[in-house]
């Protein structure tokens, strides 16, 4: 895969350097340290994905990248383009390579248009299509792309007339129609019926390989990820604390955060209901405004020790194979080696 | 396994043939279109489906709470030998309702009223349901209603302090557990929960899972358990109802539902379905699967089995009659006609 081999430098997408942003709370002088010191580069082509819990930051991230805020510090470029370049003309071309799809698929979608004025709006606002019919053939494309056929059915449709999974394909269709380079899915699936959740993400995932788009997907649910991402990362508290090809992260996580992570999934499974589950962490996620000194996982660890407080955090070591965690302890916490 | 520790055991929840249609001004729609079930002291059963299927107006139905322009139109509600349907109002709120059975709603974290403490909030609850106890707490003295509201904590993991705070000040967990103590204050026989865990973290449901199993294995509790996540019931049920548009697919036990053994799995296609679109963590898939289609319009249901529409197996038989639903295995009930008629069908 992917995953093992060294990035040729033409290959990166998208990169993200030592990316912060804090938050000033309206009372008082905490500081929220939402995004706090997050790298990472996106190849073209591949899927990312950024688990965490609420809090972990990772939504943040999604609008730093979108550029719905602009970062305390750090540096995000794009195919070349520079998140933040001062002129009007290199911030269009940077968001017309960036775009999103939404978590609420009722809520993104203004429901006073139909869904080719939903199309047609990015195609306007970025000068696309000279004539009404150059931009109209755009949209039936856009819109064969993600099966919501016969074209003709659906575009004088209002938003409430579709099902949760119907407008998800048409919020894909809306980012398609500019032909970025990079999407960014927060959650695209979790407010959708469980029978169709994969269908949208299946549906996704062709069109990615297809168009060769690289994508960031946001998400909790780390069972999905597995299925849809090349790479994961493990957020905790505004920091990547494990990154990793898909199936190492998961069958073999070095981090105690994210073995955690994925000891708290359910499986459909028998026989499960009679006994407790053994959690392997303490209490739940601490404010970002209050985060711990040393390694920030310290205070929910079960194999905390006095260096991880002391000593200056963990940063990110790799193992082999892009395979990199944010643990001091790991050699001794018993980590089962590589697979 | 249960039926050992049944022998002489009356369900403490029973219901027969419920249905709860919603009247509105384009037709009936039949949201629970007939449904039957026992529920066993100390037991979990657990209510799945997608949504739309039913399940949250189920629930409701349970505490005798259909929602206009909803109505109970058949069936009959056993609540430890009490019969629910056609109680009036009065009765309901005196004598069933939080003293029989009682129900953490989907999202009660979410309505905690944000300008009350969580001792105003919780005391007001005590005070609704029951008066007389809430009196003589006061009247003994030592704490009086605090020494109340502390045990419930304490009962769901929470640290007394809590009861000073506001809900806002509280985690998205720590309000779950808060409304779960609110559900359990006058020691229901049963208490519905609504998807206590959907809109949690990982970390945070499974933490929840175990509070909720913990208070089954100390207490006894029985408890309906309402989500659209069949990873979530293989957690915590063990018999679980599927539902789809309304009506019963599939009942049975955590291993006939999950079963790996050929013997023992599922027999309904929707189950079947269902299980195959979970995603599962510790299984390489490149494919998930999905289902086609979307559920049936419940104020005209397809004629006969109103899955066949999405339904693989479908045949001319499927569209026409409807499936009963039938004893196909020890306590495993399925409404399939292809289950019934030929066990060693091919699975999904």
């Amino acid at each position: 895969m992917s995953d093992s081999s060294p990035a040729e430098p033409g290959d990166i997408i998208l990169e993200v350097r030592d990316l912060r942003k804090e938050f000033i709370a309206r009372k008082g002088r905490a500081r929220v340290r939402a995004v706090d010191g997050v790298s990472f580069a996106l190849r073209r082509g591949e899927i990312i994905g950024l688990v965490g819990e609420s809090g972990s930051g990772k939504t943040t991230i999604g609008k730093l990248i979108m550029r719905l805020i602009e970062p305390s510090s750090g540096s995000i470029e794009v195919a070349g383009f520079r998140s933040g370049s001062r002129s009007a003309v290199g911030d269009m071309a940077y968001r017309r390579r960036v775009q999103m799809v939404f978590q609420d698929p009722y809520a993104s979608m203004n429901p006073h248009f139909r869904i080719k004025d939903v199309l047609e709006e990015p195609l306007l606002v970025h000068r696309i299509g000279k004539t009404r019919e150059e931009r109209m053939a755009m949209v039936a494309s856009a819109m064969e792309k993600v099966k919501m056929t016969p074209v003709a059915d659906f575009l004088d449709r209002h938003p409430h007339m579709l099902s949760g999974g119907q407008r998800q394909r048409i919020a894909t269709a809306r980012t398609l129609i500019l032909r970025p380079s990079v999407i960014v899915a927060d959650e695209p699936v979790s407010m959708i019926d469980l029978s169709t959740r994969a269908e949208i993400l299946h549906l996704m995932k062709t069109i990615q390989e297809e168009m060769e788009l690289s994508f960031i997907y946001i998400t909790h649910d780390i069972s999905t990820a597995r299925y849809f991402a090349d790479r994961i990362a493990v957020m905790y508290l505004g920091r990547i604390v494990e990154i990793g090809g898909r199936d190492e992260v998961i069958d073999n996580p070095v981090h105690p955060y994210t073995r955690a992570l994925i000891a708290a999934v359910c499986e459909p499974e028998a026989g499960r209901a009679g006994t407790l589950r053994e959690l392997q962490v303490r209490g739940e996620i601490p404010s970002a405004s209050d985060i711990p000194s040393g390694c920030r996982f310290r205070t929910r660890c079960m194999y905390a020790a006095e260096e991880c407080a002391a000593l200056p955090e963990p940063e990110l070591e790799d193992i082999g194979g892009g395979h990199s965690h944010a643990c001091r302890r790991w050699k001794e916490i018993g980590w089962s080696g590589s697979p | 396994m249960g039926d050992m520790k049944r022998a002489g055991t009356e369900p403490v929840l029973s219901v027969r043939g419920l249905k709860l249609h919603y009247f509105t001004s384009k037709g009936a729609v039949r949201a629970v279109d007939g449904i039957s079930f026992d529920l066993y002291p100390g037991e979990t059963l657990g209510l799945v489906g997608e949504s739309g299927c039913g399940k949250t107006s189920a629930g409701y139905a349970l505490l005798g709470m259909a929602s206009p322009p909803g109505r109970i139109v058949e069936g009959s509600i056993l609540v430890d030998g009490t019969e629910v349907v056609g109680m009036p109002e009065r009765s309901l709120r005196r004598d069933l309702r939080w003293s029989k059975i009682s129900m953490v709603f989907q999202g009660a974290m979410n309505c905690l009223t944000p300008v009350y403490t969580i001792r105003e909030l919780m005391a007001e609850t005590y005070r609704e349901h029951a008066p007389a106890r809430t009196r003589d707490a006061v009247a003994r003295g030592d704490g009086g209603i605090d020494a109340l509201l502390a045990e419930s904590l304490r009962l769901v993991g929470l640290p007394v302090a809590a009861l000073g705070r506001y809900p806002h000040e509280l985690s998205g967990g720590m309000k779950q557990r808060v409304a779960i103590a609110m559900a359990l204050f006058l020691e229901p026989r049963v208490v519905v929960m609504d998807e206590p865990t959907t809109a949690l973290d990982v970390i945070v449901q499974a933490q929840i899972l175990n509070l909720v199993k913990g208070l089954k294995r100390d207490l006894g509790l029985s408890c309906v358990f309402i989500t659209h996540d069949l990873a979530t019931e293989a957690e915590i049920a063990d018999r679980i109802l599927v539902m789809y548009a309304g009506k019963m697919a599939e009942l049975g036990s955590s291993e006939d539902i999950f079963g790996n053994d050929p013997l023992t799995g599922s027999l309904h296609p929707y189950t079947q379905m269902l299980l195959a679109s979970t995603p599962r963590l510790h299984r390489r898939v490149s494919e998930l699967a999905f289902i086609p289609g979307s559920p049936p319009d419940l104020i005209d249901p397809p004629e006969g089995c109103r899955f066949a529409p999405r339904c693989p197996f479908a045949k001319a038989k499927c569209h026409r009659d409807e499936p009963p639903i039938a004893e196909l295995g020890h306590r495993h009930l399925a409404a399939c006609w292809k289950a019934m008629e030929d066990p060693e069908y091919e699975r999904l």
